[in-house]
């Protein structure tokens, strides 16, 4: 079970949350990428032995959402790039 | 002290190195010891001390016609098929840890084709057959027990969805049959809960008369058993740390901790770490990993003799030979590479399970188990020749037990003509850039 730190409340227990997916790249412009590009967009996920950057809903809390890095093999949740 | 090998005479230690020799050079003559009431006769005189190893363990060569990385379900079924349908023994099954370990160990050996779509559907009856007929072609005993699979369902939409799986799985020869609760509750006894006053009612069932259950470890090891007997050559303990590319971009072998082993063909069928893998070669796919949970209580007397899946409520179990109920939840959300579970997956399924059977709630859980297993975006298989020309896929199982006959004939028969096999010529890799999706809700048995 994870132990999840909601910007707004603090940490709280994970099944307070719902999984809101993997947080993929930014979206291009469709009209200025290649096909390739584009569907390298909507498709590949990155999944590494390692952490990942996922988003999370505190559904049965007070409705945020944010994003944080958790480690695939040992659950741990990281620093990422972004939560400096 | 002398050890027994050395204790042995000269000449049997000769004798077996010149067997082994012999047994290397004519591969194809390999004779498999067969499994009777005789020779299991002639054995028990002997105390069970002279039964022939099942498969060889002969030396990692440098070179292989194919490649097959993971010793799992559709790895060994992919090389036997191989070797049996086209002849192609030259073949090495590298497994990192042992043989039949992974997922084939991992699962909750569930055999059923109540597929939604026109693409899945022959694929899992084709599957079904084959299981069914395994025992004899692979002279192992599978164990294989026939038994209906019941659906226990609780709301509208999804008896519409399944009942639209009944129209397709009707053209394909599958079985899908409506039955009303009163039905439901005479053939699953122990289904007390879900009465019209529950948070939950049943609302009536769906009856899948095609499905079964066997035994995991004797597909993993009748598939290899057969396999070694036509010449396959089975490494355990040997991870591939890379794939190696040529310089023409084709696939030319693999670096595994025993050195560089080198082939024009490498199938990669190592559900959970395909990108692992694939990434070495800078091939990305639309793969995510995921974990994925099951458990077993302690054994007591036959309860229960179909398999009980509830879509709405996420679990299903079945009754083993043992006594045992073998259950099976939801997925862990989020991507992992764990095989352990979760307390709270756990718990989950064991709320919803205690919904409809209250009476299980005295049982005691023995034990649980995990396994990672890869998946798409539309939740169908990836069985294809990738970008990387000679390296092959077999991914994106989840619930890729049932499908491991019809996987491997399938995936043996595109490694060995080089044209897809018409079973599974839809589950391409690039049906993805194509956005043809082929969007299954019969792929996990809980959904």
């Amino acid at each position: 079970m994870l132990l999840i730190t909601c910007p707004f409340c603090g940490a709280r227990n994970e099944t307070e949350f719902v999984y809101g997916g993997p947080v993929g790249r930014d979206r291009p412009d469709a009209a200025k990428v290649s096909d390739d590009e584009w569907l390298d967009y909507l498709l590949i996920v990155p999944n590494p032995i390692g952490p990942v950057h996922e988003r999370w809903w505190h559904a049965r809390g007070c409705g945020d959402w944010f994003t944080i890095w958790r480690n695939t093999i040992t659950h741990d949740i990281v620093d990422g790039p972004d939560n400096e | 002290m002398t050890s027994l090998e050395s204790s042995k005479p000269r000449w049997t230690r000769l004798g077996h190195t010149f067997l082994d020799r012999a047994a290397l050079m004519l591969k194809n003559i390999t004779v498999m010891q067969k499994y009777t009431v005789f020779s299991l006769l002639r054995n028990g005189l002997s105390g069970h001390q002279n039964w022939s190893p099942a498969w060889r363990s002969p030396p990692l060569r440098d070179k292989y016609d194919v490649i097959i990385i993971g010793a799992g379900g559709h790895g060994l079924a992919t090389a036997y098929y191989l070797a049996k349908e086209h002849k192609i023994t030259n073949v090495a099954v590298l497994e990192r840890g042992w043989l039949g370990g992974g997922n084939v160990a991992r699962n909750t050996v569930t055999i059923r084709s109540n597929y939604l779509r026109d693409q899945s559907i022959p694929f899992y009856v084709k599957s079904v057959e084959l299981y069914e007929g395994l025992t004899k072609e692979l002279n192992f005993n599978m164990m294989h027990s026939k038994r209906t699979m019941i659906d226990v369902v609780h709301n509208y939409p999804k008896m519409r969805e399944l009942r639209r799986r009944q129209l397709t799985m009707d053209i394909y020869g599958s079985t899908y049959e409506q039955i009303f609760t009163e039905e439901v509750r005479r053939r699953i006894p122990a289904l007390t809960g879900g009465g019209p006053g529950s948070r939950l009612p049943v609302i009536g069932g769906m009856v899948h008369t095609d499905a079964g259950v066997n035994r995991h470890d004797a597909v993993a090891w009748g598939y290899a058993r057969a396999a070694d007997a036509h010449g396959v050559e089975m490494h355990q303990q040997t991870p591939v740390k890379s794939l190696i590319r040529g310089t023409d971009g084709r696939i030319e072998g693999v670096e595994t901790v025993r050195g560089t082993v080198r082939a024009k063909k490498v199938v990669v069928a190592v559900s959970g770490h395909t990108t692992t893998l694939t990434e070495t070669v800078g091939l990305k796919l639309p793969l995510r990993t995921m974990n994925l949970t099951a458990f077993v209580s302690e054994p007591v007397k036959p309860l229960v003799d179909v398999v009980v899946n509830c879509p709405d409520l996420g679990f299903y179990f079945s009754q083993s030979d043992k006594g045992e109920m073998v259950i099976g939840g939801a997925p862990d959300s989020g991507q992992s590479f764990r095989r352990d579970i979760k307390q709270h997956v756990f718990e989950d399924t064991v709320g919803a399970m205690l919904e409809l059977f209250p009476s299980f709630k005295k049982l005691k859980l023995m034990r649980q188990w995990g396994g990672h297993l890869d998946i798409t975006h539309d939740a169908s298989p990836i069985m294809d020749e990738t970008d990387v020309g000679g390296l092959f896929v077999t991914a994106g199982w989840w619930g890729g037990y049932k499908a491991i006959p019809a996987g491997g004939l399938t995936m043996a028969h595109h490694v060995a003509t080089g044209h897809p096999h018409p079973l599974m010529k839809d589950f391409t890799v690039n049906r993805f850039k194509n956005l043809e999706f082929i969007m299954e809700t019969g792929t996990t048995t809980a959904r």
